[in-house]
């Protein structure tokens, strides 16, 4: 029973999708275009004979789908759903949970506990600690000023100047705060 | 066998292992059956329609291991709507009535309600192992039953369930005098837990060797548990994030180091790559590890774990370990037998993780392999052949190529080769599923030469009815066979309608089979459930005068003695 390109047409409209209700018609590859779009592939593929792989990616990205159609496949990738949740779940929980960060000063009796993502940027943080900090520092003109430097603890484990990489890039790597004295930072004194 | 007394015909029944082995003996004569069923201790219920639960109790009288399946495996990608049935209650309730002395319960992919779990604990005093897999419809409060109730409770074990979080109280209800405890596998809880509770009850129970936490224990609450209980053989850590710095870290090494039975590690939800060397004591001794929910652990952190891990037998990793990280693998791990890859990505979209020469360097690294389960973004058939002449003993074989219908990139051909291949060198194959591009020319060479073969998966394949044909009437073996999306319709079903008596199960959804050939393969065999199930919103018309040429969604064929069941939803018609 060899299915002809005619029968596929008339196949197409009497099929079954199992994609969700109000998913968009133009993306989906439905159950059994997965099956015609092989019948294009392998004609694409005697076109591009003998190409690179390359090209036949190309054509695979094309015919196959947009990721997004790939996703709507219902049941496939075939992967338990415990596994699927328990990775949406982390996910959301990453999303959801506010990304605490410790931050000690340099002389501070006790530590602090900020949460990166309320802040826009290093000029809200910086505020923010200043205001935070300001009872700890006598006399100077709080973090900003010369006295005090910010660094932060990465993922590797590295301290680091704050302020150099994307405010971005900075929040995701960020682990704890210290406020550090400037002669430290430096190794030069601190002007008297 | 008249001469032989009846105690003499069961002494030698006890002998017979298998369930299969003591079904055969009781199809002999009248004597046999009677003293097989008597004696009979362990029942197995492969599909929990087959057979009505007040028949087993009937039939067999001294049971005291029961295990039962419930849905079809499909179910696990939301092919089986969630109403469909397998409830547990049915069965818990015949046994209890049947005032049977059951001991060990095993159940997957059933719904069990509280109602169920809060029976099975009152009813039985001796009641020692549950094992629940793949299972639903319960809370925490129905554990708390269990744990309350069962007295001599040995086992605990429930492995990806979805458990209704009702609070930690459940583990506080283990009494005092509870010590029995072997097994306490809770990893798949999503709630909180009592850690001082958790931590008495391991120091309690002497025996304890198997122990599974859940994400809500902390690497602090592990530490302690390790130090009462370094006898433990399989851990499953919790949450593994700690500060590599603190004090607790090396506590954590301490307790990990005497730890010398330690034979099996999974968990390690969250586990930062840096936390991953207080384990590194013990890896010489793992014979499973399962890192496959620590998707923070890349390449290179867990190329170096490996590295340590000479006697793994079983490994379930992500798919981020890469082609490079499955060479380690195959240089290292000399005793591997099982290996499951999995992608790190569920969607399916991304970035290539592995491909075809990760399983070849395995294949020919790991000469024992004889369990595959294995997802990639492409295979060829020259690999394929590769890997079936290197990995002859292979008894399951799962290959997922994440783009369904995908051909050999290389050649651009079909795999039908490649897998043709795998059939033909594994003679001991007893699972197979299938991806990629594939003609019926793969269910040709699977028919005439996987022999062994019991179950077999289909997905996006085929040309035509014959396809299927040529699987039915080759695979003498064959229980069950379950197809998705592929063109195989009323021809196929209906050619040879025996053979389905002769399997546990058949599924098609997406197919090309149409009510007609349901309702013909209804009629025909009796003694066959013929479910058809439809989901969809039905216009009023299509509910009163489907057209009986209309293509049905999902069909599941099982055969059974039980008839037509009685507690099938709306949309599950029974023909």
């Amino acid at each position: 029973m060899e299915v002809s390109v005619s029968d596929f047409d008339n196949l197409k409209a009497t099929e079954l999708r199992l994609g969700l209700p109000g998913i968009d018609a133009p993306e989906k590859p439905a159950p059994v275009s997965p099956r015609g779009s092989k019948r294009a592939l392998l004609k694409a593929n005697e076109e591009c004979w003998p190409g690179t792989s390359k090209s036949l990616e190309a054509d695979t990205s094309n015919q196959e789908a947009q990721p997004m159609a790939k996703a709507q496949v219902i049941g496939w990738p075939p992967i338990r759903s415990y596994r699927k949740n328990s990775f949406k779940a982390r996910k959301a929980e990453v999303e959801a949970a506010g990304l605490f960060v410790k931050v000690s000063m340099d002389g501070a009796p006790y530590l602090r506990k900020i949460d990166l993502k309320v802040y826009k940027g290093y000029k809200e943080l910086r505020e923010a600690l200043d205001n935070m900090f300001r009872c700890f520092s006598t006399g100077m003109e709080g973090c900003n000023g010369s006295e005090y430097a910010i660094t932060y603890e990465d993922k590797d484990g590295d301290w680091m100047l704050v302020g150099d990489v994307p405010w971005e890039m900075f929040i995701s790597s960020c682990k704890r705060l210290r406020i550090m004295r400037r002669s430290e930072a430096t190794g030069m004194p601190s002007s008297p | 066998m008249t001469y032989f007394p009846e105690e003499v015909v069961e002494h030698i029944f006890d002998f017979l292992g298998s369930h299969r082995d003591r079904n055969a003996v009781s199809t002999v004569c009248k004597a046999w059956y009677g003293v097989e069923r008597l004696s009979r201790r362990s029942v197995f219920v492969g599909n929990c329609y087959a057979v009505r639960p007040e028949r087993v109790v009937a039939r067999f009288p001294g049971v005291r291991s029961l295990s039962v399946k419930g849905k079809p495996h499909f179910a696990d990608f939301n092919l089986v709507p969630d109403d469909w049935g397998g409830f547990a209650l049915p069965w818990i309730e015949a046994f209890a009535r049947g005032g049977l002395g059951l001991e060990e319960l095993r159940l997957k992919r059933m719904v069990v309600s509280d109602e169920s779990l809060e029976l099975l604990a009152r009813s039985f005093p001796s009641f020692k192992v549950l094992v629940l897999i793949s299972c639903e419809g319960f809370s925490t409060d129905g554990l708390a039953a269990i744990a309350t109730h069962c007295r001599v409770l040995r086992e605990l074990d429930l492995q990806e369930n979805e458990v209704e979080d009702c609070g930690p109280r459940w583990l506080s209800c283990f009494p005092d005098s509870c010590t029995s405890l072997v097994s306490l596998n809770f990893a798949c809880l999503k709630g909180e837990v009592n850690a001082a509770a958790l931590e008495r009850l391991v120091a309690r129970c002497p025996n304890i060797r198997t122990l599974r936490l859940n994400r809500a224990v902390s690497v602090d609450s592990l530490s302690k548990i390790l130090a009462r209980a370094p006898h433990l053989v399989d851990l499953g850590t919790g949450s593994f994030t700690i500060d590599h710095h603190a004090e607790a870290y090396h506590r954590l090494i301490n307790n990990f180091t005497k730890c010398k039975s330690l034979k099996s590690l999974s968990g390690f939800w969250d586990a930062s790559p840096r936390c991953l060397p207080a384990v590194y004591p013990i890896c010489g001794n793992l014979t499973g590890l399962n890192l496959s929910y620590a998707p923070a652990i890349q390449g290179a952190d867990l190329i170096k774990l490996i590295r340590l891990c000479l006697k793994l037998q079983r490994l379930w990793v992500l798919d981020c370990i890469g082609d490079k990280g499955l060479a380690v693998v195959a240089s290292t791990c000399k005793e591997l037998q099982e290996l499951r890859v999995f992608p790190s990505d569920v969607c399916g979209v991304g970035t290539a993780a592995v491909t075809e020469e990760g399983l070849v360097a395995i294949s020919s690294g790991c000469p024992k392999l004889n369990s595959l389960l294995y997802f990639c973004h492409q295979m060829t058939n020259a690999a394929l052949v590769t890997v079936a002449k290197n990995c002859p003993h292979f008894t399951r074989f799962r290959l997922c190529i994440l783009d369904p219908g995908k051909p050999d990139p290389v050649t651009n051909q079909p795999l039908d080769e490649g897998f043709g291949a795998i059939v033909q060198s594994c003679k001991d194959l007893r699972r197979l599923s299938l991806s990629g591009l594939l003609t019926d020319q793969v269910f040709l060479y699977i028919g005439m030469y996987a022999e062994c073969l019991e179950m077999l998966s289909i997905a996006f394949a085929g040309d035509s009815d014959k396809g299927m044909v040529y699987v039915l009437n080759g695979c003498k073996n064959l229980r069950k066979l379950e197809i998705r999306d592929s063109p195989f319709g009323d021809a196929a079903l209906l050619e040879d309608v025996g053979k389905y008596e002769t399997m546990r199960s058949l599924w098609m959804s997406s197919c090309y089979v149409t009510l007609k050939g349901c309702k013909t393969l209804a009629a025909k065999m009796p003694r066959l459930n013929v479910e058809v199930i439809n989901e969809r919103d039905e216009s009023d018309e299509m509910e009163e005068n489907p057209s009986d040429l209309r293509r049905v969604e999902k069909m599941y064929v099982y055969r059974t003695v039980a008839g037509p069941r009685n507690d099938a939803p709306d949309f599950v018609w029974m023909l």
